[in-house]
């Protein structure tokens, strides 16, 4: 378990108050809400990246260890470095790290988000989508228990990113993930628990009971996510 | 092919309009010798003027391979260290204040006519371009690269090698290109303050001997040399861009 409880502001301006949010060992937690309200403020915080403000609370996992070094953390931009191939890129953290990269892991783990024929080309030959699957491929590579995800599907197209969701819910099971995403479908599809961040501070949204990734089209997934969209607009309004 | 046929076709025009200039004006030769007058001397003082050619291309050469490497060295220094940079930082850009020619002579009075105080001053004529160049590109890496390394537990050593480095490559080439320019006129320079040898030498000779046909050529050699120098160095920062998009292998 993970949990984050404080206010931060940036500039002299709170961007958000007093809240008090928790992660789920083992489950997937999206965090949604309009931009510009500190999701990814809020993602930064607890993967320990710089964030420009002043944040004035506590992070606590747990088992009282800190976070650093058991992060994986995946961004909108997928971040692969242009100058290594596929395999260069899944096997970097080893070697940021000074230590010699598992070869064979890696290389499974690029045939499992179904990569194999391309594991020696450069990011530029490869698709948005497959240059995500790339990514995913990297954070797998990295093995930590808490995963963070920043938007990591919503530049790709409706089929791929469709794709993606269940490839990525697959591959990361287990693992505690918190998603960070203004995609309401997004949410109702992969949330095992979903909290709302916006102008009035964070809640919880009852996520109902069925196992994600949800089925897109199912009528109780359209229905949560006509329910979150509901919830968002309102807050706005009042 | 279309690029050589114009390229061709603009030294065409350039030597019609000198041609032309010597023609229409009918100014004496020791001011503006004509072309066919230049390419005659070139000819006849070839083995004088490769003599002389092959001092200045060491300088440069020397000069542009020592100044790139302390130009590379001194920007992953000052991006390891801030402490080196708010030091340096400053001291670098004023002594960008204070004029090359200012200098040859006190770098001829140190080290002598012979070849390094050319060497030097060619170094100190390029170094800061190298520097600057590569430094604003190590400092310009994606944040978004950096977030990553720092979420792998990258140590500064591994982020500097692995991350800031090879994305900065292309802005290390622009710094190379410049220099490339730049590296035969401290060489000259020096040449000019105090030498005996070299092609800025052997202009000023020529010069002063009213030779002036001499002096073209040297200086239409001086020119050549450069622009091969710009042109094989362009290669070099060109593959090392590729290198760092990725396409240079796909």
């Amino acid at each position: 378990m993970v949990r984050v409880t404080g206010s931060f502001s940036y500039d002299g301006q709170r961007l958000f108050e007093g809240i008090d949010f928790t992660l789920e060992p083992g489950a997937w937690t999206c965090l949604l809400g309009p931009s510009g309200v500190g999701k990814s403020t809020l993602l930064r915080l607890l993967a320990g990246l710089e964030t420009h403000g002043t944040f004035d609370g506590r992070i606590e996992a747990g088992d009282g260890d800190a976070l650093t070094g058991r992060v994986a953390y995946m961004a909108q931009s997928d971040l692969l470095m242009p100058w290594l191939d596929v395999t260069g890129n899944v096997t970097l953290g080893a070697r940021l790290r000074g230590q010699l990269p598992d070869m064979a892991r890696a290389r499974d783990l690029i045939a499992a988000v179904g990569l194999e024929p391309h594991r020696h080309k450069y990011p530029r030959a490869l698709s948005g989508g497959m240059r995500q699957r790339a990514a995913l491929a990297r954070t797998l590579m990295e093995d930590k228990p808490f995963v963070f995800l920043d938007e990591p599907f919503s530049a790709l197209d409706a089929r791929t990113r469709a794709e993606m969701q269940e490839l990525a819910f697959g591959l990361l099971a287990g693992r505690t993930v918190l998603l960070v995403t203004h995609d309401p479908a997004e949410a109702a599809r992969l949330g095992e628990r979903i909290a709302i961040l916006d102008e009035t501070g964070l809640r919880e949204f009852p996520a109902g009971k069925s196992k994600p990734p949800r089925p897109a089209d199912a009528r109780a997934t359209l229905d949560l996510q006509a329910r979150l969209l509901k919830d968002l607009r309102r807050a706005h309004a009042a | 092919m279309n690029r050589t046929l114009w390229i061709a076709a603009s030294a065409a025009f350039a030597i019609g309009l000198w041609q032309s200039i010597v023609t229409l004006t009918g100014v004496p030769h020791f001011i503006l010798p004509a072309p066919l007058t230049v390419l005659n001397t070139l000819i006849s003082s070839r083995e004088l003027i490769a003599q002389h050619a092959l001092v200045t291309m060491t300088e440069v050469v020397l000069g542009l391979i020592a100044g790139s490497a302390l130009g590379f060295a001194t920007a992953l220094h000052l991006m390891s260290s801030p402490a080196a940079r708010r030091l340096l930082m400053p001291v670098m850009v004023f002594s960008q204040a204070v004029p090359v020619f200012a200098l040859a002579p006190v770098l001829t009075l140190w080290l002598g006519y012979g070849i390094w105080s050319k060497i030097v001053m060619t170094i100190l004529i390029i170094y800061f371009p190298v520097t600057s160049n590569f430094l604003d590109g190590l400092r310009r890496t994606e944040p978004g690269y950096l977030d990553l390394a720092r979420t792998m537990q990258a140590s500064p050593r591994q982020m500097l090698w692995r991350i800031r480095v090879p994305a900065a490559l292309p802005a290390f080439g622009s710094g190379l290109k410049l220099a490339a320019v730049y590296a035969p006129i401290g060489a000259v320079i020096g040449e000019w303050v105090g030498a005996s040898n070299g092609l800025g030498y052997l202009m000023l000779l020529a010069n002063g001997r009213m030779k002036i046909d001499l002096m073209f050529a040297a200086l239409f050699v001086l020119a050549v040399f450069t622009i091969a120098v710009h042109a094989l160095v362009s290669m070099l920062a060109d593959w090392m861009t590729r290198r760092a998009t990725g396409s240079a292998v796909n």
